[in-house]
């Protein structure tokens, strides 16, 4: 390999606390030669960010390296001058931060920041630098750049932020970049775009690459060796093709198995799953920190802190027994039976016929006098759908498309501008304030972000005791007792009812509004994006909660979720939500096979696969999701459709066609005809212009 | 903006009709009769009477209301019923005298406070952050007829620097007028500095908290470079609306510094209008002190949405 680029030597980042010194990193070896591609891979809380903001040797206030040398190049930079840590920063290394939508200045044109660093290490004057910031941004194939250039970052489009910041952190030609998460925050769609940007990019300027991130599938597309990071420390580190087809730690099977493919559904097996949460700095066991989690743990493991061994050329693994684990070990079958849906309970099904939500525009004034309104914003537009009793139904698009809005109008929180939602035969009221408490206690709801959902000032037991004496008339003494089961039902120990939410993990807060919403046992519980707020390896074991309760309760969902493996995995029926409509509703087997929708086929080409043997589809969508206040007209999906006919797109509405007695989807073009496509390389279309 | 600017013109409009009712209705609640305070407490029934009905006293409260508002908006402001002189171009007067000593203390307070904030924030948790919190809060707490008081002492009759009246002649011109307005410059700076100072202080620290100025930094800019470009651009945002709003203080609301330093501006003549009974006069400024205040405020607004492009391009 040569000198490397990039050498860490026995890295060890503290924080300064009220507790002490806490230990984020700790003894971190790794390097990076030129050109090299490393994917650091973790969940939060596993000193990743930490240890990428520690190569820069830019700490927060109490942060300092305690331990250990980062070289770069020549240049130690633990013990480098602060003028020449500002020669490295932006000129040396270039680094793409989570959100691009904090990341930039919001009161500095879009151009000015990137000239910033043209000015600071290329030495150029302001005119050049403005031609070179217009110039960059060209680079990242944004159309109009120099219009771009004049824009302030909330006029663009958080796939649009992430290619300037793309094309800041370039402008200098660095020889690394850093890229922390730089796709999280952006959907599934726009996330294979800036993908393929970052892979071509960094081909071309021949930067070497760390790219930071909790998702394994980008890390298979994009990286050549993968280190993942486990409370502090580096627990395995190879080249990507072995950590995928034989990890030598048993986190990293945890990991990898957690992560539901695009195959696996929950008939067949629940996930595996990584039990428990990382432990905090002040925390950790004396021996292995994966200890408590670990289902090979033995009690040597507990008595000494492993060495972080080279196993192989080019593998680490901090495993006294990777050997086993080489031996083709992928964790302890989980004894629980798959989930099979149950009988169901016999209630009523809820439909939605014709739900419309339109939101007004046009703010104090708009509502007095609804004539100098704008035009509303179209959120939901026309939305049938019923949810057969004791199935998961599975309600998937990117973000802006409408899914939590419908969502929201099925549970009474928006009313419906038109239409209407039907429990069986019975005509529910538009409002939650309207309904019966039959009504109310039989239809539930889990938010997608547990730490606004729980009031922080009630403890666990108090949050689940007032649904049950408000939906299930449970006298006080009796509660106690139901709220100790339903938090055994989730996985939760009874003691947890006497805690309050700020004590309790993301996963377990989330594990907490699930009890609340199955407490007064609902027939139907809504479950907007539950998973998505948290870490991969809990995301598993929720996936598989749901699963079981559905199974013992006979309950019915709506899964609503941008992640399509999550919903290929749960659900039953999928229906396919773009711009406020449905365009593709079937069975999961039926969806996720030929002949898709072509939004369902961008959507499923879109997601980056956890196996880099998988073959990539390079199908993509042009743009981001519309206005929905200015709908296009036709077809709504016409001017991103990769497989656009022409004209009839433009002008007329699609027609919905009959796949099957189950399958439907809406499409100009024929289904014989979809499926010929789609079953040819689509990698003849292409079409990926500003995300 | 600009539509946004008459919408909020508007409003401004609407404050001060409402305004205009309420002072009009409280004047009318004030014991005593004007005709009585003219004429004195031992005129006839007569007299009175015929007074009343020149002044238009015995008409209808709404057509008294109206005409006092149209004659008002149209610039005829009657006249004094203390001194019998025309109120407008005395109020005019006071107010650029107002104007004058607001000015001042802006320039006096405004850039060292903002210096302040800035290093209280960049040196957050320091002794010197400390200083400057503890100092500048010792200071707001002092009331103004003490810190004047105390300048005047020291200042004016002790080391003689400068006059201890600030009484100043009604046509005297700016630089004429500048030693006098030191003084109570100063007294108003004590005031300000804490408020703005502790704004630019929280501000900054929120800014410098932010994912962009670690942006900044990892740029390799140095450090004035970030502070200058990025930082005090959306720090000081926050400032800025208060020192706006301060304005309608500054001009109309410094009854006791002027008091304290005897000078001429619409504080005092408030309070002469109040103490004289002279109710055209008490009108008069009241309303032009509420117009000052409501747009000091659109001012605020208007500056504010003005510095911040999400506000400014939507």
């Amino acid at each position: 390999m040569g000198t490397p680029l990039l050498a860490l030597d026995n890295l060890t980042v503290a924080y300064d606390t009220e507790e002490g010194p806490l230990a984020a990193v700790r003894g971190v070896s790794l390097s990076l030669g030129k050109g090299d591609r490393y994917g650091l891979v973790g969940e939060s809380g596993s000193g990743k960010t930490t240890l990428g903001l520690a190569v820069l040797c830019y700490l927060a206030g109490n942060g300092r390296v305690t331990g250990g040398a980062i070289r770069f190049g020549d240049a130690d930079l633990l013990t480098a001058s602060a003028g020449e840590l500002r020669r490295v920063w932006g000129g040396r290394i270039g680094m793409v931060y989570q959100n691009p939508a904090t990341a930039l200045n919001p009161s500095l044109r879009v151009g000015e920041q990137i000239a910033e660093v043209a000015r600071a290490h290329l030495g150029l004057g302001r005119g050049e630098a403005h031609g070179k910031a217009v110039a960059m941004l060209a680079k990242v194939r944004l159309s109009d750049p120099a219009a771009v250039a004049e824009r302030y970052p909330h006029e663009l489009s958080g796939g649009m932020l992430q290619r300037a910041l793309i094309a800041m952190a370039l402008t200098s030609n660095p020889e690394l970049l850093i890229l922390d998460e730089p796709t999280t925050a952006l959907d599934v769609t726009t996330e294979a775009v800036v993908l393929d940007l970052i892979e071509s990019l960094a081909e071309e300027y021949g930067s070497a690459i760390l790219y930071i991130t909790h998702n394994l599938g980008v890390v298979a597309r994009l990286c050549d060796r993968v280190g993942v990071m486990y409370a502090g420390e580096l627990v395995e580190e190879a080249p990507v093709n072995d950590l995928y087809h034989l990890p030598l730690h048993p986190y990293t099977v945890g990991l990898l198995g957690s992560i539901p493919g695009l195959d696996a559904d929950k008939h067949r097996a629940p996930l595996s799953t990584v039990p428990g949460r990382i432990p905090r700095p002040n925390e950790l066991p004396a021996g292995c920190v994966f200890v408590p989690r670990c289902q090979l743990a033995e009690d040597a493991c507990r008595a000494a802190r492993p060495l972080y061994e080279t196993v192989a050329p080019r593998r680490s693994s901090r495993c006294r027994r990777w050997l086993e684990l080489a031996g083709g070990w992928r964790g302890a079958a989980d004894t629980s039976p798959p989930a099979v849906t149950a009988a169901t309970s016999g209630g009523a099904e809820l439909s939605a016929q014709g739900v419309k939500k339109y939101f007004p525009t046009g703010g104090a004034i708009g509502n007095l006098l609804p004539s100098l309104a704008g035009p509303p914003v179209r959120a939901v537009d026309d939305i049938s759908l019923s949810l057969p009793e004791g199935t998961t139904v599975g309600l998937v698009g990117e973000s802006g498309c409408g899914k939590t809005t419908f969502g929201r109008c099925l549970v009474g929180l928006a009313e419906p501008t038109a239409g209407t939602v039907s429990l069986g035969e019975n005509r529910l009221s538009p409002s939650v304030a309207g309904r019966p408490r039959p009504v109310l206690r039989r239809l539930q709801m889990v938010f997608q972000n547990p730490d606004a959902s729980l009031n922080p000032s009630l403890t666990v037991g108090r949050a689940i005791g007032r649904q049950l004496a408000l939906l299930a008339d449970l006298p006080a003494d009796r509660r106690r007792e139901r709220v100790a089961e339903l938090l055994r039902s989730v996985g939760l120990p009874e003691s947890y009812a006497a805690r309050l939410p700020e004590e309790l993990s993301g996963g377990e807060k989330q594990r907490v509004a699930i009890a609340r919403a199955f407490a007064a046992d609902p027939g139907i519980v809504i479950c907007d994006e539950p998973i998505s707020a948290l870490d991969v390896s809990v995301q598993g074991s929720l996936l598989n909660l749901l699963s079981e309760l559905q199974a013992s309760r006979g309950a019915t969902y709506l899964f609503i979720s941008h992640d399509l493996a999550a919903v290929r995995y749960i659900s039953d029926y999928v229906a396919v939500v773009y711009l406020g409509r449905l365009w593709e509703i079937g069975s999961t087997a039926e969806v996720f096979a030929p002949p898709f929708h072509p939004y369902t086929e961008a959507l499923l080409a879109a997601i980056p696969v956890p196996d880099p043997a998988t073959p990539r589809r390079r199908l993509r969508l042009a743009g981001n999701v519309p206005s929905s206040v200015q709908v296009p007209s036709g077809c709504r999906f016409h001017p991103r459709c990769p497989r656009q006919l022409g004209q009839i797109c433009e002008t007329e509405e699609p027609p919905w066609r009959q796949a099957s007695s189950s399958h439907r989807l809406c499409c100009h073009i024929e289904l014989a005809e979809l499926q010929r496509l789609q079953r040819l390389a689509p990698s003849t279309v292409e079409a990926a212009n500003d995300a | 903006m600009l539509s946004y600017v008459a919408r909020r013109l508007l409003f401004v409009l609407l404050t001060l009709l409402l305004s205009s009712l309420v002072i009009f209705g409280v004047t009318q609640l004030l014991p005593g009769d004007v005709a009585t305070m003219i004429l004195g407490r031992f005129a006839t029934p007569e007299a009175l009477a015929r007074l009343r009905g020149e002044l238009g006293l015995d008409r209808p409260l709404y057509v008294q209301y109206w005409d006092w508002l149209w004659r008002f908006v149209k610039g005829d402001w009657g006249t004094s019923l203390a001194t019998g002189t025309a109120i407008q171009p005395w109020v005019m007067e006071r107010l650029r005298n107002s104007a004058m000593l607001a000015g001042v203390g802006l320039v006096m307070s405004v850039p060292l406070a903002v210096v302040l904030g800035v290093v209280a924030a960049m040196k957050r948790d320091s002794w010197l952050d400390h200083v400057i919190s503890v100092f500048s809060l010792a200071l707001v707490g002092l009331p103004e007829f003490v810190t004047g008081l105390v300048f005047i002492g020291v200042l004016a009759l002790g080391l003689k620097w400068l006059p201890a009246s600030s009484a100043i002649e009604p046509d005297a011109g700016f630089f004429d007028a500048l030693p006098k307005l030191i003084l109570p410059g100063l007294t108003i700076t004590l005031v300000m500095l804490a408020y703005v100072a502790r704004m630019t202080r929280s501000g900054t620290i929120e800014v410098l908290k932010t994912d962009y100025i670690r942006t900044a930094y990892l740029k390799g800019l140095p450090a004035h470079e970030v502070i200058l470009n990025h930082v005090l651009r959306n720090a000081l945002l926050p400032t800025v609306t208060i020192i706006a709003i301060s304005i309608g203080w500054l001009i109309g609301g410094l009854i006791v510094t002027e008091s304290v330093f005897g000078y001429p501006g619409l504080g005092r003549l408030l309070l002469y209008s109040i103490q004289h009974r002279d109710l055209p006069l008490l009108q008069a400024v009241s309303m032009l002190v509420v117009a000052i205040y409501s747009l000091a405020n659109l001012l605020a607004d208007v500056v504010y949405a003005y510095l911040n492009p999400r506000i400014r391009l939507s």
